[in-house]
């Protein structure tokens, strides 16, 4: 791929001495496959929590020195074989699988619905979705628990807390064997549980898993449009908010920014 | 020109909801002898010359790892088809 120019909206500049030891120091990739559509959504969602958000294209080797990578969601290379299956062997993805599997100090990575399936077929997390059991498309504003708060990507939050963001997919049924998700259970992998009734028939509820560092966390519900006010949803698990005042999802990006900053 | 065909179906302890979609169907049409339906995946691997021991092997290399997911489906059947064949 030849040198691009980038967009005026998009220029970043580097961090300045200013920025050091600063949120917006760091720098969070968030990855654009064909057909991904909330690639914009997750940049802003970086940008509000105070971090500096980085385009990252599916096709290039090159991390562009991150600090870590979002996976956000849509839908990639049109998920015609498996949702993620054919995403898994972009020239970024191997890069991103090389660096979050290296060991202490990792590279942070959140999958968001289907990125999350792209982390599931990259063999990242384990277990893998198939079809809603409704086998309709589901999009309604979801209550999760925080099951894990102890991630990178959830340190915000306590444990046992509730928040309320949107779920909108088709393949959102988390299946894995039981051996799997005794092992999830039993190493309190389960990161967030729907609450109330299952939307989809993922096994014990589930709604999103880490890998078993901790760096790697992916949920099938969408955070990143729940960061604004005015922009996110009509409800929030910390009581009445205003029309699409719901923001409960700005925890998630919070978290990585100040773990990674301190 | 001959090609290899892949089976890939879902593991049988994994529910199925688009089978179960079509069982449900059937007996709308009068068509109430099936106790389930099963949905798979059916590829044709299309080969310009002749199906050596090599291709074979590279077929199953892409059944085990781009055409399934071993998390959710099994590999059924991979055979070499004649073109008047089937």
């Amino acid at each position: 791929m030849s040198v691009e120019t980038p967009l005026i909206s998009d220029f970043q500049p580097f961090p300045s001495a200013s920025t050091e030891g600063s949120l917006a120091g760091v720098r969070v990739g968030v990855v654009t496959f064909p057909g991904t559509l909330d690639d914009r959504d997750a940049m802003r969602a970086v940008r509000l929590a105070g971090g500096t958000a980085i385009s990252l294209w599916h096709g290039d080797h090159d991390l562009r020195g991150v600090d870590a990578v979002i996976i956000p969601g849509g839908f990639s290379y049109g998920d015609y074989l498996r949702a993620g299956a054919i995403s898994r062997f972009a020239p970024l993805m191997e890069q991103i699988t090389a660096a979050a599997t290296g060991g202490p100090g990792a590279l942070p990575v959140l999958g968001i619905c289907n990125g999350f399936q792209v982390l599931t077929e990259a063999h990242l997390l384990p277990g893998s979705m198939i079809k809603n059991n409704s086998l309709h498309f589901l999009c309604r504003d979801q209550r999760l628990r925080v099951e894990n708060a102890d991630t990178l990507w959830t340190s915000d939050y306590a444990a046992g807390e509730e928040i309320v963001v949107p779920l909108k997919n088709q393949d959102g049924q988390f299946v894995a064997d039981e051996h799997t998700l005794d092992e999830l259970e039993g190493e309190g992998r389960v990161v967030f549980r729907y609450v109330g009734e299952n939307p989809n028939g993922s096994r014990r509820d589930i709604a999103g898993i880490s890998n078993a560092a901790g760096n790697v966390v992916g949920l099938m519900p969408h955070p990143e449009h729940a960061v604004e006010p005015g922009f996110g949803p009509d409800s929030s698990a910390r009581g009445e908010v205003d029309l699409r005042g719901g923001t409960d999802g700005l925890g998630i990006f919070t978290s990585v920014l100040k773990k990674l900053v301190g | 020109m001959p090609r290899i065909v892949v089976d890939v179906m879902p593991k049988p302890e994994i529910l199925d909801p688009q089978g179960k979609a079509i069982a449900g169907a059937l007996p709308r049409l009068g068509l109430t002898g099936f106790a389930g339906v099963r949905q798979g995946k059916r590829f044709e691997l299309e080969v310009a010359g002749e199906v050596t021991p090599e291709l074979l092997e590279q077929a199953r290399s892409a059944a085990s790892t781009l055409l399934s997911n071993p998390v959710i489906e099994d590999v059924t059947r991979v055979e070499v088809i004649q073109e008047d064949a089937e």
